[in-house]
């Protein structure tokens, strides 16, 4: 066991150290925030005009919604459900369905489209309705202030008592014009994002893993090891040591892209929001009570809630803690499982060019799962879907892209036994391999070889 | 007593035998010389010694008890594929090995450091081994084989990739490890380093063990009775002057004398030759012709259905 440790100190300090380490450490953030924030800005810019009708039974919002460049609003009088049927033809984005509230000021509206509502739309909707309805909270509060039926309190109860939610669920209707819930924007992104970081991370630390082995082959140190300790120690040490790294650096990429992005977003992005939302406050600020001087949290409040406080609203409706620990679970088995291939390859070869025949089995199902990834994305839950997330090889990929959506604990829990046993399986028949490839030298090996070797015993 | 035996061990790769049935008696204190053309098994034995590969069959022995896990811990090994990590520095490598045989980071150190005066390469402790030469490389390589200073060390070409300095301080120090008691397995092709250094070989051809005892016993079985003379005055061929059951093998001439290579049948003596020539020739020198290591392993591996032979 002691033994074992030293391997893996080995392995993961001799990586840490390389600079190449350093540098994708500090690049990867980069790469991955301008990823996030990228999109987000072109979209902003993107001069397609997207026409939104609007039935607000309440009223409040009648003239409310500003057309701008991209997007422009149209009143219907029409009730919804005629509103519904017509609206394939009417060749609107969407269909946003305010329904009337009998006491409270409405928190929630509808959403409905033929695709998935551009997020900036959507935004902007939850922007305009949060800030109407703030307003309208607010502008009671001052009059009763005004009228002296109430005793004046402090500004953060009043902020307190005026911040507003709004829920937009977003609906899809279909061809036949039935409703289906949308998997929202964010499930989306999140769960492809993280399919692709497991691809990611499996290619390169299991390539690591190889080369590794590789390595110690062609520089002949092999021997020398394992005339200490046993190939599968040897093996399993470099496989944990690489996968350490591998965690080392998914942590300070998550903590190095959220301090990006939250920069970024909160300084660049929502100045022109900002500006506008200062704007509006000052002057209904100044139309109703003209002798009160402005308190400031009021400004910050709003100032968050249009920047950064969006992105992360939308990401606090996600499930962290379960997205973040299966996203662990499905890395480390899923890495644990291909590295143990890798490495049985990396032994059965002289060189890095000798592996291409090797390594096309091993590469095939998680090509296959990131090109299934877009099927699987429109349907979550369909067959497809299931097969890939619970077949060991796929699982990793598929199932993180699935998580978001919600997937039956069974299914998750199915698909983490079989891949457990999958790490299992893969381990022992890379050890097998990796024990006797370790110590030829000069053989061109192909896979009638490698099943001779599966075969020996000890 | 032997420090290390191996009975009847046997190990079959899928289409040939590696070994078959050889034994192996290395007694404790000696260096013992594992002899062989290439491709004879002597690195599957020496696998199967340094546990890196099980055997099919047989069993081995290490200082009385059989061969176990833990027994790595006092075995030594340099290996003829051998080599480094090229991109570590040569202090942390050193390191590295060193408690992979056991011994604690307190110990390693102190042991290094006091291999690395005694060789004189302190200053390269920080140096990545692929800033060094070859016969650097491989002081390095041989001083962590014996910093854990194991009981039984293993050679397999020690030599190869030395200058002759340093050939010369690796076997003072081969020989220094012997003093401290320290018992020797060492294959080589090398026969004039096992003239030097072995007490006992084992010849192993086509995976068998067909030599094996101490060396002076082997030369002596393999003496011919051959013996050259260097005499003079006398100018016809020495073949007149013998009887009949003798052999001259060549005769030639230098500045000073002229030169026979005689051999007497078996049961003759130098006596016999004496008394045959010495009416006729006047005789400077006489010494027997003792076959070196090379001619015995050249002897014993084409000669004509060689048979094993066992002198202990």
């Amino acid at each position: 066991m002691k033994k074992i440790f030293l391997i893996i100190q080995r392995e993961y300090l001799t990586r840490v150290r390389k600079r190449s380490f350093i540098v994708m450490t500090i690049l990867g953030p980069i790469l991955m925030a301008a990823v996030v924030v990228v999109p987000v800005y072109l979209a902003k810019r993107t001069n397609e005009t997207k026409t939104v009708a609007v039935i607000d039974e309440t009223g409040i919002f009648f003239e409310k919604f500003k057309d701008s460049d991209n997007i422009k609003f149209h009143y219907l009088v029409s009730d919804i459900g005629t509103a519904k049927s017509n609206f394939r033809k009417s060749g609107d984005h969407a269909l946003l369905y305010i329904p009337k509230t009998d006491v409270t000021l409405p928190a929630n509206a509808i959403l409905y489209s033929e695709n998935s509502v551009n997020i900036n739309v959507k935004s902007y909707i939850r922007n305009v309705m949060s800030k109407q309805i703030e307003e309208l909270k607010l502008e009671a509060q001052l009059r009763a202030l005004q009228t002296g039926n109430k005793t004046p309190i402090s500004v953060d109860d009043i902020l307190r008592s005026v911040k507003t939610n709004v829920d937009i669920l977003t609906l899809k209707i279909g061809d036949d014009g039935k409703e289906e819930k949308s998997y929202t924007e964010v499930s989306m992104i999140l769960g492809m994002f993280a399919g692709i970081l497991i691809y990611f991370f499996i290619f390169m630390f299991g390539s690591q893993v190889m080369r590794g082995v590789i390595e110690e082959k062609t520089s002949r140190i092999v021997e020398v090891i394992i005339s200490s300790v046993k190939p599968f120690q040897l093996m399993m040490g470099k496989i944990i040591g690489v996968g350490m790294v591998g965690l080392t650096q998914f942590l300070l990429w998550v903590v190095l892209t959220f301090g990006i992005v939250t920069v970024v977003t909160s300084t660049l992005a929502p100045k022109e929001i900002q500006k506008t939302a200062t704007e509006q406050i000052m002057k209904q600020n100044k139309s109703y009570n003209p002798n009160t001087i402005m308190p400031e949290g009021l400004e910050k409040t709003s100032e968050a809630k249009d920047g950064a406080g969006e992105v992360m609203e939308a990401l606090n409706s996600v499930n962290f803690p379960v997205m973040i620990g299966s996203f662990l679970f499905f890395f480390l088995f899923g890495y644990l499982m291909y590295a143990a291939l890798f490495a049985g390859i990396g032994g059965a070869v002289d060189s890095e060019a000798d592996t291409q025949q090797f390594m096309l089995p091993i590469t095939m199902p998680l090509i296959l799962a990131i090109v299934m990834a877009q099927f699987i994305i429109q349907d979550p839950e369909g067959p497809v879907a299931f097969w890939f997330s619970i077949i060991p090889l796929t699982s990793p990929v598929i199932m993180m892209i699935r998580i978001p959506f919600g997937v039956p604990y069974y299914q998750v829990i199915l698909s983490m036994v079989l891949l457990i046993l999958g790490f299992l399986a893969t381990t022992w028949l890379a050890s097998k391999i990796y024990r006797t490839g370790i110590l030829m030298y000069g053989k061109k090996v192909n896979y009638k070889e490698l099943w001779k070797w599966i075969r020996y015993k000890n | 007593m032997d420090l290390f035996s191996a009975i009847d061990v046997s190990k079959h790769y899928a289409n040939h035998k590696a070994l078959d049935k050889v034994s192996i008696n290395v007694p404790e204190g000696s260096i013992f010389g594992l002899l062989g053309p290439n491709g004879a098994g002597k690195t599957t034995l020496i696998r199967i010694i340094n546990q890196i590969i099980a055997p099919d069959e047989g069993d081995l022995f290490f200082r009385g008890h059989k061969l176990e896990a833990n027994d790595v811990a006092k075995i030594g090994y340099l290996p003829e594929e051998r080599g480094l990590y090229k991109k570590m520095t040569v202090g942390e490598q050193s390191m590295y090995l060193a408690q992979l045989k056991g011994l604690s980071r307190h110990e390693a150190q102190q042991r290094l450091n006091y291999w690395f005066e005694k060789f004189e390469i302190k200053n390269w402790w920080n140096r990545k081994v692929e800033e060094l030469s070859k016969g650097m490389q491989q002081k390095v390589q041989f001083l962590v084989t014996i910093i854990h200073e194991p009981t039984l060390l293993i050679f397999d070409e020690p030599f190869s990739g030395f200058d002759p300095i340093n050939t010369n301080l690796l076997k003072e120090e081969i020989l220094a490890q012997k003093d401290k008691g320290a018992t020797i397995i060492f294959s080589t092709h090398n026969m004039a380093s096992v003239e030097e250094l072995c007490d006992h070989i084992a010849l192993i051809n086509r995976s068998r063990v067909i030599l094996d005892g101490h060396v002076r016993d082997i030369k002596r079985a393999y003496k011919t009775n051959t013996y050259e003379i260097s005499y003079n005055t006398y100018e016809g061929n020495l073949r007149d002057l013998l009887p009949e059951t003798f052999e001259v093998l060549d005769q030639s001439r230098d500045i000073d004398h002229l030169h026979a290579r005689i051999r007497i049948p078996m049961d003759g003596t130098p006596n016999d030759l004496l008394k045959s020539l010495l009416p006729h020739v006047t005789i400077y020198a006489l010494h027997e012709l003792i076959p070196n290591m090379n001619d015995i392993f050249i002897n014993a591996v084409t000669g004509p259905n060689p048979q094993p032979v066992t002198l202990n």
